[in-house]
C-alpha cells in the first residue's frame, strides 16, 4: 500500500475526508515554497500537491498564473520539483501540465519522481488518448496517475478516465479554472457521485475551495477536499516569510477541522 | 491528408486540453462532420462567400514584382480583397455558421494583428451573436486601428496583460474562457492550430483558397504552378493554398515564417525552423521552447505571425519533406512589402510581405521559366503605423 492509500484510509478510520494542499514549486522561492508546505503540515494538511510552475497555465486563474510567473522569474528548473518533493515531510504528488514532462522525457520524469520519494502527479491536460507512454512509465515506477474531470464529462468518459486513475480522481467542482470562489455549485456533488457509481478509487473535489465552510460540505460526499490559490493568496499577501507561514498554518487548521465528519 | 479518429497528423496533432473541454469539442467535431456532409449547409457558406465575402477571390499577375524575383512569373492569389481584408473570413463564416448549428449565441476569438478578431466581430454582428476578442496589450497597441473596428462592429475587447501580452497569451485567456462557458460559448480559433478538430476544420473552411486557385492557374498558364507559397503565422492561410496541390508532387509547397531579427538571435516566430517538437495550447506540434519546456517569447514585425507554435499538419508536412519552410527577417520583409506597394499598386499585410519575401528568393532561385503562386492573405491598411514608423515617414 502507498503512502497515499495509507492516508486515505487513516482518514477513513478517523471519519474525515482527506485534506490535500497546493503549492507551485519555487513560489515565491525554492526555500519559502519548502517551508510553506512544512507550514501546511503543522496545521493538520495530509497530503501535499507540488505544482510545476507552467509559462502557458491554461487551466489556472489569474493567482496560480501569478504565482507560476513568479517561480519561472526566479529560476525556476524543471528538476528543482524533485527537490521540493523530497523536503515535503507528508506524502506528495506532483500537479504538472504535460510539456514540462514530455520536454523532460516522460520515463525519465517518473523515474526521478519515484527515486525522491514522490507518490504519483496530477495531469490536467493531458488526455487519455495521448497517454500511452505516461501509462507505461508510471506504472513501471509504481507512481499514481490522477486525471482531473469535470462536471461536463459524460458517464461513458468517467468510466474510461477512472478506470486509468490510481492514488484518487480529481473531480473539479465546477466548469472553470483555479481561483476562490464564494460558493461550491451542487454541479460538484453530483459529479462525485456520478464517478462512485463507476469507479471504487477516492474522490477528492478541487478548484474554487477556500474556506472552513466549502471544505466541510465537500466533506460530507468527497473522500478529499484540494486547496491551492487560497493558501497561494495568504503568501501573496504577507509581507514576510514568517507572516506568510503563519498564515498558511492556521488556514490549514481551519480547514483539517471543518473536513472531519 | 486525413487524421486518424482523434486527429493526428503523424504524431502530431491530438489533443492535449483540460476533461473539460472534450464534450465540446466532441459536439464541434460531429458538428463539423455532419455539415462536411450536409448540401444546406455547404450552399448556405457559399451563398455567403459570394454575396459578403466576395468569392471567388481573382489572381492578380504581378509583372512589374516579377523583375525582383529573378523574372519568374508572380500570381498572387487576393484573399486580400475579401470583406475585411482577408483570408481570415473564410474561416469564421464556416465556424458561425457551425456556431449557429449547435446553437450557441456566444463566440469568443483570440487575436493578434487583429484582422481574425475584426472577422469574427464581422460574422457576429451579422448573425446576431454575442462576440467577445482576446488580444494581447501589446498588440492592443500594435493594431489600435483593428481594436476600434472590432469595438465599432459591437465586439468587446479584453486586452490581456498576463506572460508575454501578445497571441500566445490571448489563446491563453480565450481557453480559460471557454473551460469557464463552454456550455453557452464557442471557441472561434483563428488559425489551423489548438486541440482537435480546429486544425482539420479551420483547413477544411480554408481549402476554397488552393481549390480556386488550381482551377484559376490551369486556366491562365496551362498548368500547375512550379512552386506554391505563403506566409505561416498558426497555418491557416498556407495550409488553405497549400491543401488543393498536396498530391501534385510536380509543385513545390513553400512556406514562410517570422524570421524576427533573425534566427540565429533567437529573436524570431519561425517555429518550424528554429523551434522543436512539443505540445502548446492543446496539440503537438513544433514549438519555441526552452529547455525545460517553458514556451519562449516569439518576436516579429508582424503580430499575426508573432506566435511560438504552429498547427499540427505543418509539423507533419514538414516532418515528411511534403512542404519547406524557410524564415524571412522583419527587413526582407518589410523590403517586399514597400516593393510590392510600388511596384504593383498593392499594400500587402506585414504577414503576406514574408510570403512576397520568400517569392524573391525561391523566384531567383528557380529561375524566369517558373511560375509562382502566392497567397497574397491580407491588405496592408492595417499596418500603415507599422510601416510609417518603420520607413521613417511622419504621420
Ligand atoms: C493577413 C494575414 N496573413 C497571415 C496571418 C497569419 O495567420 P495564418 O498563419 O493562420 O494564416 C494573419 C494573422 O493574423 C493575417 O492577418
Amino acid at each position: 500500500m502507498s503512502q497515499l492509500e495509507k492516508s486515505f484510509e487513516l482518514a477513513r478510520a478517523e471519519n474525515r475526508a482527506l485534506l490535500i494542499g497546493y503549492l507551485p514549486a519555487g513560489f515565491p522561492t525554492l526555500e519559502r515554497s519548502i517551508s510553506a508546505i512544512k507550514a501546511m503540515i503543522e496545521g493538520g494538511v495530509d497530503v501535499i500537491e507540488v505544482g510545476l510552475p507552467y509559462s502557458d497555465p491554461v487551466m489556472d486563474g489569474p493567482v496560480i498564473q501569478q504565482a507560476s510567473e513568479t517561480a519561472l522569474t526566479n529560476g525556476f528548473k524543471t528538476g528543482n520539483v524533485f527537490e521540493v518533493v523530497a523536503a515535503s515531510p507528508a506524502p506528495t504528488l506532483v500537479m504538472s501540465y504535460w510539456n514540462p514532462i514530455e520536454r523532460f522525457g516522460v520515463a525519465a520524469f517518473a523515474h526521478e519522481l519515484k527515486k525522491v520519494g514522490g507518490e504519483g502527479v496530477i495531469t490536467p491536460d493531458l488526455t487519455i488518448e495521448e497517454s500511452e507512454s505516461w501509462i507505461s512509465s508510471t506504472d513501471k515506477e509504481r507512481l499514481h496517475r490522477v486525471y482531473v474531470v469535470a462536471p461536463s464529462t459524460t458517464d461513458n468518459r468517467l468510466t474510461e478516465v477512472s478506470a486509468r486513475c490510481s492514488g484518487f480522481i480529481y473531480a473539479a467542482s465546477l466548469m472553470g479554472v483555479t481561483g476562490a470562489r464564494t460558493d461550491i455549485s451542487s454541479a460538484a456533488q453530483s459529479l462525485v457521485e456520478r464517478i462512485k457509481k463507476v469507479s471504487k478509487t477516492p474522490v477528492c473535489v478541487g478548484l474554487g475551495v477556500s474556506t472552513g465552510a466549502q471544505a466541510r460540505e465537500i466533506a460530507k460526499y468527497a473522500d478529499g477536499v484540494i486547496v491551492g490559490s487560497a493558501f497561494i493568496k495568504l503568501i501573496l499577501e504577507s509581507n514576510s516569510e514568517s507572516e506568510a507561514n503563519l498564515k498558511v498554518k492556521s488556514l490549514a487548521t481551519e480547514l483539517a477541522a471543518a473536513v472531519r465528519r | 491528408m486525413t487524421t486518424d479518429l482523434i486527429g493526428h497528423f503523424g504524431r502530431f496533432g491530438g489533443r492535449f486540453v483540460p476533461e473539460a473541454l472534450i464534450g465540446a469539442l466532441d459536439e464541434l467535431s460531429l458538428a463539423h462532420q455532419e455539415a462536411l456532409n450536409d448540401p444546406t449547409f455547404q450552399v448556405e457558406l457559399m451563398e455567403l462567400h459570394r454575396t459578403y465575402t466576395g468569392r471567388p477571390s481573382i489572381i492578380t499577375e504581378a509583372r512589374r514584382f516579377s523583375e525582383y524575383c529573378g523574372g519568374a512569373r508572380i500570381f498572387l492569389k487576393r484573399e486580400d480583397l475579401n470583406h475585411t481584408g482577408s483570408h481570415k473570413i473564410n474561416n469564421v463564416l464556416g465556424q458561425a455558421l457551425l456556431t449557429k448549428r449547435m446553437g450557441k449565441k456566444r463566440i469568443i476569438a483570440e487575436t493578434g494583428a487583429g484582422q481574425h478578431g475584426v472577422a469574427s466581430a464581422t460574422a457576429a454582428a451579422l448573425l446576431g451573436f454575442e462576440c467577445v476578442v482576446y488580444m494581447g496589450e501589446e498588440d492592443t497597441k500594435r493594431q489600435a486601428l483593428n481594436v476600434a473596428r472590432m469595438k465599432l462592429l459591437g465586439a468587446e475587447v479584453i486586452p490581456v496583460t498576463t506572460g508575454s501580452r501578445t497571441l500566445k497569451d490571448a489563446i491563453n485567456e480565450a481557453m480559460r474562457d471557454w473551460v469557464t462557458n463552454v456550455a453557452t460559448t464557442h471557441y472561434l480559433l483563428g488559425t489551423v492550430a489548438g486541440p482537435d478538430p480546429f486544425p482539420t476544420m479551420v483547413r477544411d473552411f480554408h481549402r476554397i483558397i488552393g481549390d480556386e486557385s488550381r482551377a484559376q492557374m490551369l486556366e491562365l498558364i496551362g498548368r500547375l504552378p512550379d512552386a506554391v507559397l505563403a506566409c505561416v503565422g498558426g497555418g491557416s492561410n498556407a495550409i488553405g493554398i497549400f491543401y488543393a496541390f498536396l498530391n501534385d508532387q510536380s509543385v513545390r509547397l513553400i512556406g514562410l515564417e517570422a524570421g524576427g531579427t533573425g534566427v540565429e538571435t533567437g529573436k524570431h516566430a519561425a517555429t518550424i525552423v528554429g523551434g522543436t517538437p512539443g505540445v502548446l495550447h492543446g496539440t503537438r506540434t513544433y514549438v519555441l521552447q526552452d529547455d525545460d519546456g517553458q514556451t519562449r517569447e516569439s518576436h516579429s514585425i508582424s503580430a499575426g505571425l508573432d506566435y511560438p507554435g504552429v498547427g499540427p499538419e505543418h509539423a507533419y508536412l514538414h516532418e515528411v519533406g511534403r512542404a519547406e519552410y524557410r524564415a524571412i527577417t522583419d527587413d526582407e520583409a518589410m523590403e517586399a512589402f514597400s516593393l510590392l506597394s510600388k511596384s504593383e499598386g498593392i499594400i500587402p499585410a506585414i504577414e503576406t510581405a514574408h510570403a512576397l519575401a520568400g517569392a524573391m528568393k525561391i523566384g531567383k532561385e528557380i529561375g524566369h521559366e517558373s511560375a509562382l503562386l502566392i497567397n497574397l492573405s491580407g491588405r496592408g491598411d492595417k499596418d500603415v503605423q507599422t510601416a510609417a514608423k518603420y520607413f521613417g515617414i511622419p504621420l
